[in-house]
This record gives C-alpha cells, structure tokens and sequence, in this order.
C-alpha cells in the first residue's frame, strides 16, 4: 500500500501541481513538498509528492549497480 | 558469458547482464557466511510492495537455498486488527454515510464474515478512492451526508491523510471523519525482534523511511546488532540491498544503510513529520495476531479530535478474533511461510480469503499465490 510512482512537475497552481507520469497527467497535491519545483521529478503516494527525487542520486545509484556487477562479465 | 540471459526476460529486469552478475556475487556471499556459521539466512522485508517486487521479479528461483526472504508485518491491510474491521464495517451500517477508502480494504472480512464489498451490495454507500483528497471533494459536494475515510496505514500514509484532516479543519468541512488506525513501522521491528529471533537482516521500507529518515532505525543495529539496508523496489534494488546485508554479516558491521538514496535521506521529510505531529499524536495500536503494542500507532490528536469516526459514531472496541486456523500472524512475524498454512491455495485464494495475508494484494500468501512461493 506504501506505493508511489515517480512523475515530472510540469505546472504549478498555488500548492496543486500537474504532474506527468510518462504521458499520463494528474493534479497532485505538493503540501508535504513545499520545496518541489517545476521539472523536478517527485514521488507520489495516493496525490500527495512525498518527495523530490534527485537525478543526480539516481545516476549515481546505476553507476554504482554498474561498477559492481555488470564489469565482471569478463571475469571467470 | 550471458547464459542465462532469457531467465530475465521479464521487463522489471532492465539489465539481465547486472542481474545475472549481481545472483553470482549474492550465491559467493552466502556460500562463505554459509561455512562460517552453517545456518540459514533469514532476511525479513518489512514492507508488503518489496514483497511484491520480490515475488512478482521471480528473485526467489536464483537465490541459493541457505538464503530465505521473510515477510514482516508491513502490509497495513494485513496488520489492521479482526475487532477494527469489524468497527469499520460498524460505521458502514450507518444510515446516511459515505465510506470512502483504498481498493485495498474491500475485502477484508470481519467476524461476521461480511466486507465492505458485501455490505456495498446490501446497499451500502462505499467509494474506493485514488487519494483522501477526493474524500474532501466527496464531503463538500454531499453536505446532508457524514463522509468516512478508512485511515489505515503506515508512515507514508499517515501524514496524507493528516495532511487531508488538515483541509478540512481550514476549509470547515464538518462532515468528514477518518477512522485513525495507523501503526508505525519501528515498534513492528521491535515486536518482531524479541530474544532468540532468527532474524539475521532487514530491507527495510523505502517509502515510510522517505518521511520517517534511516536514522529511525538505528536502534535495530546499535541494541539488536542485527543488520538493516533501507532498499527501493525495483528488483535491482532489492538484489542490492541484500548483497548490503551480506556483506554487513560477512564483515560483523551490523548498521543501517540506504540504498535508497535517490528517495530517502538520514532525516526524511521534514514537512510530512511536523503534519502529522500536528495532527496526530503517537497512541497503543492493536495488530493482527501481535495484539496491542505500546506507542505503535498514531490516533488524531486533541485538537483534530473532531474527525474520529469511532469517537463520533460512538463505536465501542472489539475484542479481537482471529479467523479460526489461519497463521496469517505468524507469517507476518516471520515465524512461518505461507505455505506452512494448511488453507494456504486450497480454502484461502484471493477470490474467496481467510486471512488478510491472501486479502491483501500485497499480502504474503497472495504473492505465493500469484507468482509461487520460495525453493
């Protein structure tokens, strides 16, 4: 039940923002993410952002998964 | 060197070569804690979506056999008491009111047998909704009607719903109410890990630790000693967060890490902890199966008061009766696996549920049920 989908803040109204979940639109409410700003990627949970998602971080993540596994397909 | 490439070929795996890399690294891992200790290594995850991921990804066909995933009590539907339900399906009885709820609770039956589906079909008035912010619409547009939003649910959700109350307050929505039923993930941990547990790690929830913050967990590996990796839910996540937890038993470094770390950070969310201290206030909860526990839940706090159905309806308590031989409690306290249940798949399916482990969609046994369970 804890799920949350990432989506894309296209457009602000007052603490409502659209939000773009891979083509499919829908008003989210950014009260508990009063920091979000246009294009950021958020997650969220049942209309509420519960947080903003850094791209950065997620790079970093994969890269990480990169270094440690997918490297060793020479080895053995 | 890709030879089991197609065993991948679901599209939750976006990097076969990384998945088939990472199954080789967890085998060796287990396999020398394996020799070193000759026990079997029990992770538990904590929260019902990993559970999912878990099942649905198939990971359980590639681990070795020394190593099992648990279940742990972080399905909210699967964790609500038997005598709550039967409350909640209390206030649906009532004339002139409005019960608005997630999906999940529809068929979560009470002692009476009944659900809130079947009572729908008696005529009550039951909406399931995408968010409580469609509640408030609900209220406002319907003002002879009391409006009722079945609050169950953990740290994620509860700041939502408090952040819903909140509107309503604001706005003077008088016909609204919320059934406080919320728990709260660290007592759950705590009531899980009595002495001689055979716990060995935790993935912990992603999302709940997006407003709770990883350092929630500290006591878990500082008092415990037991190792805790707060995970996302793709299945690269997962296998990650496991080879953490390895690697913390291999090098007796037991603490808490983030893997998660694009989401959740050491604090969480400043602005979703501070909602629900203003809203709610930390009260007893009764679990499944667990019973009541001590500062576990969250109920409306003094001011919010208002908004409590049970207060407002004036619903009694209930004692708590579980459904006559289902272990749906032990399994969520990582005491026993689904298929241990004698109902599990034959008199408890998804379409016709004992239990809340098969009711839920999340549940541990309906996982089993969908996608086959472990070895």
């Amino acid at each position: 039940m804890c799920l949350a989908v990432p989506g894309k803040i296209i457009s602000f109204k007052q603490n409502i923002a659209q939000v773009d979940f891979n083509g499919t639109k829908r008003e989210i409410s950014i009260d508990l993410v009063p920091e979000a700003k246009k294009n950021d990627f958020v997650l969220v949970h049942a209309g509420f952002a519960i947080s903003v998602l850094s791209a950065k971080e997620a790079e970093e993540t994969l890269s990480i998964f990169s270094e440690l596994y997918a490297m060793k397909e020479d080895k053995k | 060197m890709i030879k089991i490439k197609n065993k991948f070929s679901s599209p939750l795996w976006s990097d076969s070569l990384m998945a088939s890399n990472a199954f080789k690294e967890i085998k060796k891992l287990v396999a020398q804690i394996y020799a070193e200790t000759g026990e079997t290594i029990n992770f538990m995850e904590v929260c019902g979506t990993h559970t999912m991921s878990i099942a649905a990804s198939g990971m359980r066909k590639f681990f070795p056999k020394e190593l099992k995933m648990l279940s742990g009590p972080g399905c909210p539907v699967c964790v609500t008491s038997q005598g709550d339900i039967d409350r909640i399906l209390e206030i649906a009885a009532i004339k002139d009111v409005i019960i608005t709820t997630f999906g999940e609770m529809m068929r979560v039956k009470g002692s009476s047998g009944k659900d809130l589906h079947s009572v729908r079909e008696e005529g009550a008035d039951i909406r399931v909704l995408y968010s409580p912010l469609d509640a408030l619409r609900i209220a406002s547009e319907n003002k002879d009607k009391k409006i009722v939003f079945i609050g169950v649910g953990f740290e994620t959700t509860a700041p939502i719903i408090a952040q819903t109350v909140f509107h309503a307050h604001n706005r003077k929505i008088n016909n609204f109410f919320i059934t406080p039923l919320f728990k709260l993930v660290p007592p759950a941990l705590k009531a899980v890990l009595p002495d001689g547990h055979k716990i060995s790690g935790f993935i912990l929830p992603g999302h709940v630790s997006v407003v709770i913050g990883s350092k929630s967990y500290n006591f878990v590996s500082e008092k415990h000693k037991v190792p805790c990796v707060v995970a996302g839910f793709e299945p690269m996540d997962i296998i990650g967060g496991i080879n953490m937890l390895l690697l913390q038993i291999l090098r007796k470094t037991p603490k808490v890490e983030t893997e998660y770390f694009r989401a959740v950070t050491m604090d969480g969310n400043k602005s979703a902890q501070e909602i629900m201290k203003k809203v709610l206030k930390v009260a007893a909860a009764e679990w499944r199966a667990i019973g009541s526990i001590e500062k576990s839940g969250l109920v409306l706090s003094d001011a919010f008061k208002r908004f409590d159905a049970f207060k407002h309806f004036k619903i009694k308590h209930y004692a708590s009766k579980e459904p006559k031989g289902c272990i749906c409690g032990k399994i969520i306290m990582g005491l026993a696996l689904p298929a241990d249940c004698r109902f599990f798949g034959n008199k408890c399916t998804p379409s016709d549920a004992i239990g809340p482990c098969m009711v839920s969609s999340e549940g541990a046994c309906a996982a089993w049920f969908k996608y086959g369970g472990q070895q």
